[in-house]
C-alpha cells in the first residue's frame, strides 16, 4: 500500500495501479474515456487530466493524465485544480466538435458515458458553430447499429474488439478529424463477442440493433439480477422488460465469472421469451388443470429432468416421482460424461477454475472442445490467458500491467503456450502455439501421450505426433497450467484423457491442477447432481417401452435432442399419459397428453449450477401473462408451496446443495423490511402505459416471495450491491457506474455474491482407463460433432436476432475425402442413408477421415449415428444456406 | 450455388504480378514479421498499378496473412496511398507557408485553369491528378511542386505550361 494526497486528503492506494483507477477505487469522480477497467490505459483521450505536484513546496504543479501516471507513494495531485478542470472542459469540447448532439434520438441517451462526462467536466455550452464532419455508417449485421458521427475517437472499440477479443474485422481508419471506426467493407461483425461494443463505446456509435426494434430508455426498463441461460458458464446478466416484453440483455458484473463482458449468444439470444409461440394455458384445460395434474401425482409416474430447467424445478419433479424414478434429461453419452465431470469435481487433485482463474493460466491445452461455440465466455478468457507471457515480460522490464500499449508493444506476437487438439479449425487458432488436427481418436492418443510424457504412472498411450514432448514440457514447467475439455463433442474419452493429463501434472508437480470441463446448458450440473448415476434417459425410455411406466412427466426438455428419434417416438407412444412442461413447442410437446406452460428464465426466481459447480440465483425480472408457472410450482404436491420451503428441502436432500442456503437473500436484508424496487426511481408512464385499455391505474402486482418488488417504490440498492440489477449512481448513468459498487476497481461488488461452489473436493482417485478405438475398416468417416454459437443452444436458437446468423446443418470434409466421394462445396449429402441431410463444406485444414458434423437445430438425429458415417450425394436443398459461417480467411484458405 | 455459399473475401482478390511478389518477398526478409511489411507492400503495388484497388487490398492481405481491415488502417492513414484511381501523373502541390508567401495561390489557379481540375480531381484525359501537400522541404526554391518523383522549383505560369506539355508528351511516348 502507498499513500497519495488528492486535493489535500490522504488516501491509501495500490502503487501497482494508475492514479485514475485509484481515484475511482476511492469513490472520487474523475472523467475518463479511453481507460477501461480491464483494458488498461493508453492515454488517448486526455480527459483524465489532473494537476500533479512535485512535493508539498510545489505550488505550480503540472498537468498529467491520471490514467498514465502511477499511483506512486507520496504523489500529490489535485482533481479540483482550476487549470486541470479547465483542461478537462476544453478537451471534452474538442472531442465533441463534430458530435451531433442528437441525444433525444440516440439510444445511448440516458446511459451515456459521454453525457455523464460532459456534465462532470462542466462543458455546458457549445461554441463551435462551423460545419461538422460527418461519416457514412456501415451495415454491421443483425446485432449492432453504427452511427459514426457520434464518435469521440477514444479508440476503446478497436482496443476491445481487436486487442482484447481478437476480432480481425474492425479497425481504425484514416486520421485526424476524419478518423473512422468500422469494417473494411459493410458486413456482419464477425466476433462472437461483438455485442460488448455496445457497452464499451462510451457514446452511441455502436448500439444494440435488436433492442432498437423495441427500444426503451434504461430508466424505463424493469430489471433484476439474472443469470444467462445460454450455456453452462453462468454469466451474470441484466435483462430489461417494458410493456410485458423482454427488451434487451446487458452484462452484469461478477468478478469471478464474466466480469465486464458476455458473448453474443447471451446478449442477443433471449427473445424467445417474447415469442408468440410460447405455450399458453389453453382455456379447455385451465378449468380442471388441477384434476388433470393430480393424475400424474401418483406412485407409478416417472420423471425426466432437464439440464435447462432450474434446480428447484428438477428437484420438485424428483420429489414428486421419487429419487429412483427421476431420470436424467441428457443423452446417455452426455449423462455418462457429466457424471464423470461431477466425480472429477470432487477430486482433491483438481480445481475447476472460474473464468477469472482461467485468465491466470500461463500454459493451456484444449482437448476436443470448441469452447468458442460451446462456452463462449471461456474462450474470451483463454484469449487473455495467453497474454500472461506479455505480463511477465512487462514485470521484468518494470512496465506496469496497465500500460496497455507498452505491454503489447513489448511482447509483440509472443504469447504463453496454448495447444489446441481439435478435429477442425477453431476460432482460437490464431493464438495457439500448437494446433493438433485430426479425427477424435487421434487427438485422444496425442493427449494420452502428453500425460504419459509427464508422468510414468499415466496409462501407456503413444502417439506419433512430434509435438507431444513440447506440449508436455510447457505444461509441466508452467506456473499455472490449465486443461480444458468438455462433453460437447460427444466423446467421454476427451474428458477421461483430460483428467488423466491433469492427474499426471498433479502427481508430477504435487499440487492441485486447474481442470476446466465445460457444461453445455445452464443447469447441466445441477440436474445431474440430482440424478442417480444409473438413471439414464435410455433406461427411462426402456422402462416406458416395457410398460413399467405408464405415466411420464417430461420437464422442459425435448427428448428428440437427447436420444435416437425412433426410440423416443416409440417410447412416448407407449405411455398412457404424458405430461410435458415447457416454454416453446417441440417435437416432444406434440406428443403430450397434458401440456403446461413453464416460465422462462426471466419470469421466475431460481438457482442454476454452472460448469464449476457454482450455484447462483437468478431473480425474476417480469411476470408472465399467459398462464405459465415455474415448473416446480406445477409439480409441487402442495399448491401453496413457496420457494423458501422448497429450497429448504433441496438443501437437505443430500445432493450437495447445502451451499444454496445462503444464496437467496431474505427480505430483512432490505431497509426496514421494504422490498427492493425492480424499477428505477425515474420509471415513467406507470399511470399511462395501460391508459389505452383502461384509464384506471391497476394495482401494482405484488411479489410475495422475492426481496424485489414490481414497483419503482422502495429503497433502491444505493451503494450496496447485494441485489444489483441495473447499476446507477448520482452523475453516473451508464454502466461505468459499476465502479461505485465495487470494493475497488475490478474487485468484488460491495456485499456482492459471486455464487457458491457446491462440490467438496475431498475424494481421491486414480487414472481412468481409455479404450483406444481401432479405426473401423468400413471406409466410413469418423464423426466429430460441431457446435455453432448461434444455433446449437436450443432456446437461444429461437431468437430472431440469432436466427439471422444461423446456418444449415453441414458436414465438414477434407479436400481429399470430398474429392474421393465426388463431392464439392455446397452439395447436399444424406448421412448413412437414413433421412439426415447436410450441406458439404470442404475445409482445407482438416485431416482425412474426419466428418465434422453440425446438426443444426436438431435437424440431424446424430444419436442414431454411429462413430463413423457414410455419405451419399443427394439433390441440393438449402434453407438458411451457409453464408453466415464465419470462416475467417485467416484460418481457412482456398474458398 | 456453391460459389457464394460461404462468405469469403478471398475470391475478391486479384493475382499479384510476379514482380510485385518478388519485391514484397524482398521486403519480408527485412522485417521480423509479415504485418510490418503491410505499408511496403502497399507502396510496391501502387508503384506497379498506379493505385491500390480493393482487389489489390485483398491480394496483399492474403499474401501477408494479415486482416484486410488492418491493411486498410494503414492504407487510409497515409494520404499518399491512393485507394482511388489517379491520373498518370500525380501533381503534389505544396501550399504551405513559404510557398504561399511566394505566391503559390496564383500558380494553383493557373493549373486549375489549364487542366480544368481542382485539388482532389483527375483531368478528363486521365493524365493528371492534382493534390495538395504540406511543405516539401524546399522552401528556399518556393513555390514548389512534385510530379511523380521529380521536384519542380521556382514555379511560374510559363514553367507550368511547359511542364504540362512535357508530361503529356512523355507519357505518350512511353
Ligand atoms: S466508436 Fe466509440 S469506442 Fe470507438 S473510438 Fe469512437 S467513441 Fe470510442
Ligand atoms: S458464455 Fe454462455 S453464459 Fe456467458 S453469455 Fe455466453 S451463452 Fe451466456
Ligand atoms: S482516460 Fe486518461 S487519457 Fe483517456
Ligand atoms: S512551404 Fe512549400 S516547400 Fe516548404
Amino acid at each position: 500500500m502507498a499513500k497519495v494526497v488528492i486535493d489535500g486528503v490522504e488516501y491509501e492506494v495500490n502503487p501497482d495501479n494508475n492514479l485514475l483507477q485509484e481515484c475511482l477505487s476511492n469513490g472520487l469522480d474523475l472523467p475518463y474515456f479511453c481507460w477501461h477497467p480491464c483494458m488498461g490505459s493508453v492515454g488517448a483521450c486526455r480527459q483524465c487530466a489532473v494537476k500533479q505536484y512535485r512535493d508539498s513546496e510545489d505550488t505550480n504543479g503540472n498537468i498529467v493524465m491520471a490514467c498514465m501516471t502511477p499511483a506512486a507513494d507520496g504523489a500529490i495531485i489535485s482533481i479540483n485544480d482550476d487549470q486541470a478542470k479547465d483542461m478537462r472542459e476544453r478537451v471534452i469540447e474538442s472531442l465533441m466538435i463534430s458530435h451531433p448532439h442528437d441525444c433525444p434520438v440516440c439510444e445511448e441517451g440516458g446511459e451515456c458515458h459521454l453525457q455523464d462526462m460532459t456534465l462532470m467536466s462542466g462543458h455546458n455550452y457549445r461554441r463551435y458553430d462551423k460545419k461538422k464532419v460527418t461519416h457514412r455508417n456501415q451495415y454491421l449485421g443483425p446485432f449492432i447499429n453504427h452511427e459514426m458521427n457520434r464518435c469521440i475517437t477514444c479508440y476503446r472499440c478497436v482496443r476491445y474488439y481487436d486487442d482484447y477479443a481478437g476480432g480481425t474485422d474492425l479497425a481504425a481508419q484514416a486520421s485526424h478529424h476524419h478518423t473512422y471506426f468500422g469494417r473494411y467493407e459493410e458486413g456482419v461483425l464477425e466476433s462472437e463477442f461483438s455485442g460488448n461494443l455496445v457497452e464499451v463505446c462510451p457514446t452511441g456509435v455502436f448500439t444494440d440493433k435488436a433492442f432498437s426494434e423495441h427500444y426503451s430508455r434504461k430508466w424505463d426498463l424493469q430489471t433484476a439480477p439474472s443469470i444467462c441461460a445460454g450455456c453452462g458458464t453462468g454469466c451474470n446478466i441484466t435483462p430489461g422488460e417494458r410493456y410485458g416484453t423482454l427488451r434487451r440483455v446487458v452484462n452484469r458484473y461478477n468478478s469471478e465469472i464474466n466480469g465486464y463482458f458476455i458473448c453474443d449468444r447471451g446478449r442477443f439470444g433471449f427473445d424467445y421469451v417474447n415469442s408468440p409461440e410460447r405455450i399458453r394455458l389453453s382455456p379447455e384445460i385451465s378449468d380442471d388443470v388441477e384434476k388433470k395434474l393430480e393424475q400424474f401425482k401418483t406412485d407409478d409416474a416417472i420423471g425426466i429432468g432437464s439440464p435447462r430447467a432450474s434446480n428447484e424445478s428438477n428437484f420438485a419433479l424428483r420429489e414428486l416421482v421419487g429419487e429412483d424414478r427421476f431420470f436424467s434429461g441428457l443423452s446417455d453419452s452426455d449423462h455418462e460424461a457429466v457424471q464423470l465431470t461431477l466425480a472429477l469435481g470432487q477430486d482433491a487433485a483438481f480445481r475447476s477454475p472460474s473464468v477469472k482463474e482461467i485468465e491466470l493460466a500461463d500454459a493451456v491445452i484444449i482437448i476436443g472442445e470448441d469452447v468458442t461455440n460451446t462456452s463462449p465466455r471461456v474462450a474470451l478468457a483463454l484469449r487473455q490467458s495467453v497474454r500472461n507471457y506479455a505480463m511477465d515480460l512487462a514485470k521484468q522490464s518494470q512496465i506496469p500491467a496497465w500500460q496497455d500499449a507498452a505491454v503489447r508493444e513489448l511482447a509483440q506476437h509472443d504469447r504463453s503456450p496454448l495447444a489446441i487438439l481439435t478435429p477442425y479449425t477453431t476460432r482460437l487458432d490464431d493464438i495457439a502455439s500448437e494446433i493438433v488436427l485430426g479425427p477424435p481418436s487421434q487427438l485422444i492418443e496425442v493427449a494420452g501421450a502428453v500425460a504419459k510424457a509427464i508422468s510414468e504412472n499415466a496409462p501407456t498411450i503413444s502417439s506419433g505426433d512430434d509435438r507431444v514432448a513440447q506440449i508436455a514440457k510447457y505444461l509441466a514447467e508452467a506456473k499455472r497450467p490449465l486443461i480444458v475439455s468438455g462433453c460437447s463433442a460427444g466423446r467421454i474419452d476427451f474428458i477421461k484423457v483430460a483428467a488423466n493429463l491433469a492427474r499426471a501434472l498433479s502427481e508430477q508437480r504435487q499440487e492441485v491442477i486447474d481442470l476446466c470441463l465445460t457444461a453445455p446448458e445452464a443447469n447441466t450440473l445441477g440436474m445431474s447432481m440430482l440424478t442417480n448415476e444409473e438413471n439414464t434417459l435410455g433406461a427411462a425410455l426402456d422402462k416406458i417401452r416395457r410398460g413399467e411406466a405408464r405415466k411420464v412427466i417430461v420437464l422442459e426438455n425435448d427428448l428428440y435432442r437427447r436420444a435416437p428419434h425412433p426410440d423416443v417416438t416409440d417410447a412416448l407412444e407407449k405411455a398412457d399419459s404424458l405430461l410435458v412442461l415447457d416454454q416453446l413447442p417441440t417435437k416432444t410437446t406434440e406428443k403430450a397428453t397434458l401440456l403446461l406452460p413453464a416460465t422462462s428464465f426471466s419470469e421466475h426466481e431460481a438457482t442454476y449450477v454452472n460448469y464449476e459447480g457454482r450455484a447462483q440465483v437468478s431473480f425474476q425480472v417480469h411476470q408472465n401473462n399467459s398462464g405459465a408457472l415455474p415448473s416446480w410450482r406445477w409439480l409441487s404436491k402442495d399448491r401453496k408451496e413457496n420457494i423458501s420451503s422448497l429450497t429448504e428441502r433441496l438443501v437437505k436432500c443430500s445432493c450437495s446443495f447445502e451451499g444454496i442456503k445462503t444464496l437467496r437473500p431474505e427480505i430483512h436484508v432490505a431497509v426496514s423490511g421494504m422490498q427492493i424496487p425492480r424499477q428505477s426511481h425515474r420509471y415513467s408512464g406507470r399511470t399511462a402505459m395501460r391508459a389505452n385499455l383502461n384509464v384506471h391505474e391497476p394495482k401494482q402486482p405484488v411479489d410475495e416471495e422475492s426481496v424485489l418488488s414490481f414497483s419503482m417504490e422502495g429503497i433502491p440498492p444505493g451503494k450496496d450491491a447485494t441485489i444489483l440489477g441495473a447499476p446507477w449512481s448520482p452523475s453516473w448513468n451508464s454502466n461505468q457506474s459499476i465502479s461505485k459498487f465495487q470494493e475497488e476497481v475490478n474487485g468484488d461488488l460491495k456485499q456482492g455474491n459471486t455464487g457458491q461452489l457446491l462440490l467438496d473436493r475431498d475424494k481421491s482417485d486414480t487414472y481412468l482407463e481409455i479404450k483406444l478405438d481401432v479405426p473401423k475398416a468400413d471406409g466410413g468417416l469418423e464423426v466429430a460433432l460441431v457446435h455453432q454459437i448461434f444455433g446449437s443452444g436450443e432456446l437461444s436458437a429461437k431468437s430472431k436476432a440469432l436466427q439471422k446468423r444461423m446456418v444449415d446443418p453441414y458436414i465438414g470434409l477434407s479436400k481429399a475425402d470430398a474429392e474421393s466421394l465426388g463431392l464439392s462445396q455446397g452439395d447436399s449429402v444424406s448421412i448413412d442413408g437414413n433421412g439426415n441431410v447436410a450441406a458439404v463444406v470442404v475445409r482445407t485444414k482438416m485431416k482425412v477421415g474426419t466428418a465434422a458434423l453440425y446438426c443444426g437445430e436438431n435437424d440431424i438425429d446424430h444419436h442414431a449415428l454411429g462413430e463413423t458415417v457414410h455419405l451419399q450425394k443427394v439433390a441440393s436443398s438449402h434453407h438458411r444456406g451457409l453464408g453466415n459461417l464465419i470462416v475467417s480467411d485467416l484460418y481457412e484458405e482456398g474458398y | 450455388m456453391s460459389g457464394n455459399l460461404i462468405a469469403s473475401t478471398a475470391r475478391k482478390a486479384r493475382k499479384l504480378t510476379e514482380e510485385e511478389v518478388h519485391e514484397i518477398e524482398h521486403e519480408m526478409e527485412l522485417y521480423p514479421d509479415k504485418k510490418a511489411v503491410g505499408l511496403e507492400a502497399l507502396k510496391i503495388v501502387q508503384k506497379h498499378q498506379g493505385w491500390v484497388s480493393d482487389e489489390s487490398m485483398q491480394a496483399i492481405s492474403k499474401f501477408l496473412e494479415i486482416p484486410v481491415s488492418d491493411l486498410e488502417s494503414v492504407a487510409t492513414f497515409f494520404n499518399l496511398v491512393y485507394r482511388q484511381p489517379v491520373g498518370e501523373n500525380v501533381i503534389l502541390f505544396c501550399n504551405s507557408v513559404s510557398c504561399w508567401v511566394m505566391g503559390c495561390e496564383s500558380i494553383k489557379s493557373h493549373i486549375n485553369e489549364k487542366l480544368g481540375i481542382d485539388f482532389g480531381q483527375t483531368s478528363e484525359d486521365g493524365k493528371f491528378t492534382f493534390l495538395p501537400v504540406p511543405c516539401l522541404g524546399d522552401c528556399d526554391k518556393a513555390p514548389v511542386m512534385m510530379v511523380g518523383d521529380d521536384l519542380h522549383r521556382n514555379l511560374t505560369h510559363d514553367k507550368i505550361d511547359e511542364l504540362i506539355l512535357t508530361y503529356r508528351k512523355s507519357k505518350q511516348v512511353e
